[in-house]
């Protein structure tokens, strides 16, 4: 059974709540290294994960969901807005006081070749953050490091080799065990299956599901594949230039989706059945760059059903139907959630 | 793949294939530190292999090479091969703790400017001011100041050679700092001193080792440059340079004072960057080309 088929659970209580985060990259030119711009990577993004709850973000390359992830993670400094775990703001602590709340927040990297450090055997990788939180030595930490490797799928000799000698996939699950390592409640995968072959994403994809029903894991996962999202998915949001434009169920997303953007992602994707045709929506131009980002809605560049309000405000996150948010003007809250169709004029 | 080269790996390699397999593949490595442990065995054992390098014997005043006199005399009539043979240890004690110095002191820095942004700004300012010193000349002025002793060349030469290993030491930091790995390391709780310690020395090593036999080679070469200009090595103690220096005014007539100890120089160095060559391809190819 895939986890978006059970019902994402609503009452359970709040892991990571962000509001407003933004995260610009100031860019500098010149001898004296002046700053001539922005880059807008992540503009007001606002959300909320729930214990053993997926909520996926997407969006195509450039478009900030891995500043997203490594902001949460205190990786970045966030330019404005909060981040709060466990009910707990720790938008500003300084690097001493976020140690103990890094222990609830894990990541687990794209590449899982540099993101282990070719130098350390296995064992001392997976048990770096134990010896951290000195949460056990000697015997004990051989023993817990046995432990996580069999969870994770790899067999516990395996602790002395150095990570040169394991595949692909089998890094990404030592990745995983060094995530597992101190009891996260949140676990941020950046695009954790990207770098792997086919075969092998499922199968790290269904270790991730099975952890998360052990754990009770939060889990925000970070990707552009939208199968992948899909598979494992109890929310999806999709983000456009920095901003989330759309936030919905797997199934409501999936099913009817309402942003304009949404709808030609989704009718980009390859369909896993041969000679199926479906409509579809070929967005014109490229994505505007992030250092200038078009006024009103960032989307109405490529829009095919651009309106002039659309160039001047940007539109709100709402909320159009039960737990489906849309930020766009020609879908107010409680207005048809049909196809919608292009203005008659020229544009 | 990681930019930052697996030194581990074909060290690890060369273990399991066997040393003689290993010295077949690296010919100049054997060569130089087969040349340089001879020079060391007879610097050590310099008192059972010359006679005093210190004694006068005007009766045998420019004598030329000889069976008794093996590199000949000088004009004050003392063995040119004595003074060679202890010359040898001015020259390795020189070169050693110049390269140990520096190195020690350049990591140290090194890694602070790599990982501390603000320590950056202002120590490579001073590294760039201490570069455009040329070395000879802090050298003189540091043993005109002090009196001349082989401590005060060691220091005087360390000095000009610690930014270059800074910047090499930092500009490894700052690419290993990149790396995802140490990222991951900041998420899983470790601090910024294990940080350094754990994941990004390890990788300053080979490259340091590496820049370590030239730091010593062109000590040396300084050393004995100072010594020939009379600013160097006290004029008692027999070094190379000395030697060569004293030996420069009777060159026309006894050419092989000044013959041996230069031919002595030239192959300690010639021996030095053999090594240093040879690690650098075996260590860590695409870092140290760089330099």
């Amino acid at each position: 059974m895939s986890a978006a088929e059970s019902k994402a659970p609503t009452a359970k209580e709040v892991v990571v709540r962000v509001r407003d985060l933004k995260k610009h990259f100031p860019v500098h030119r010149g001898v004296l290294s002046r700053v001539v711009g922005q880059v807008y990577a992540v503009d007001g993004v606002s959300f909320e994960i729930r214990r053993g709850e997926t909520l996926c973000l997407v969006g195509e390359s450039g478009c900030g969901k891995s500043t997203v992830a490594k902001t949460v993670m205190r990786l970045l400094e966030p330019t404005a807005g909060s981040i709060e775990l466990n009910g707990e703001d720790i938008t500003r602590l300084s690097e001493e006081a976020l140690r103990p709340h890094r222990r609830e927040m894990q990541i687990v990297f794209q590449d899982p070749y540099s993101s282990l450090n070719p130098r350390l055997s296995a064992g001392d990788i997976v048990g770096e953050p134990l010896t951290n939180y000195d949460m056990a030595e000697g015997d004990a930490l051989r023993q817990r490091i046995a432990q996580l490797f069999e969870r994770v799928g790899l067999r516990a000799d395996a602790m002395v080799k150095y990570p040169h000698e394991f595949s692909g996939g089998q890094r990404q699950r030592l990745g995983i065990a060094r995530a597992l390592a101190v009891n996260p409640r949140l676990i941020v995968a950046d695009e954790p299956v990207s770098a792997l072959d086919v075969s092998v994403q499922a199968q790290v994809l269904n270790l991730l599901i099975d952890l998360q029903e052990e754990f009770q894991l939060a889990y925000l996962f970070v990707s552009h594949d939208l199968a992948v999202v899909e598979h494992i998915g109890h929310r999806i949001a999709v983000m456009y230039l920095g901003r989330i434009v759309e936030v919905a169920d797997n199934a409501a997303l999936f099913g009817s989706p309402l942003h304009p953007y949404t709808a030609a992602l989704l009718a980009a994707a390859p369909l896993p059945e041969p000679g199926m045709k479906r409509e579809r929506i070929i967005l014109q131009g490229d994505v505007p760059s992030p250092m200038s980002p078009p006024p009103g809605c960032h989307f109405h560049t490529r829009c095919p059903f651009v309106e002039a309000r659309c160039r001047q405000s940007a539109p709100a996150l709402q909320e159009v139907a039960p737990g489906h948010w849309v930020s766009c003007h020609l879908r107010p809250p409680g207005g048809p959630t049909g196809p919608l169709t292009p203005p008659t004029g020229a544009t | 793949m990681a930019t930052v080269p697996d030194a581990a790996v074909p060290v690890a390699a060369a273990r399991r294939e066997g040393v003689l397999a290993w010295m077949a593949r690296n010919p100049t490595i054997v060569l130089g530190s087969a040349i340089l442990v001879l020079l060391a065995i007879a610097a050590v054992l310099a008192p059972w292999l010359a006679d005093d390098p210190l004694s006068f014997e005007p009766i045998n005043r420019l004598k030329r090479p000889s069976e008794t006199f093996w590199f000949g005399t000088d004009q004050f009539g003392r063995d040119v091969y004595s003074r060679v043979v202890y010359g040898a240890r001015i020259s390795l004690v020189v070169g050693i703790c110049v390269a140990a110095l520096a190195t020690a002191l350049g990591l140290a820095l090194g890694i602070l400017c790599g990982y501390y942004r603000r320590v950056d700004a202002i120590l490579m300012r001073v590294m760039d001011g201490m570069m455009a010193i040329p070395s000879i000349l802090l050298a003189i002025a540091l043993i005109t100041l002090m009196k001349a002793s082989l401590f005060i060349v060691i220091v005087a030469i360390t000095i000009p050679e610690i930014p270059r290993v800074v910047r090499l030491v930092r500009s490894v930091v700052l690419s290993v700092r990149a790396q995802p790995y140490i990222e991951a390391a900041v998420a899983s709780g470790t601090r910024g001193m294990r940080i350094m310690v754990r994941h990004i020395l390890p990788n300053t090593i080979a490259p340091l080792i590496v820049q370590a036999t030239y730091v010593c080679a062109s000590a040396i070469l300084t050393e004995a440059g100072l010594s020939f200009l009379g600013a160097g090595t006290p004029p008692e103690i027999p070094s190379w340079g000395n030697v060569i220096s004293i030996g420069r005014t009777f060159f026309q007539i006894a050419p092989w004072i000044i013959f041996f100890p230069g031919v002595f120089l030239a192959i300690t160095v010639l021996a030095i960057n053999l090594v240093g060559d040879g690690l650098r391809d075996t260590l860590d190819p695409r870092i140290a080309r760089r330099m």
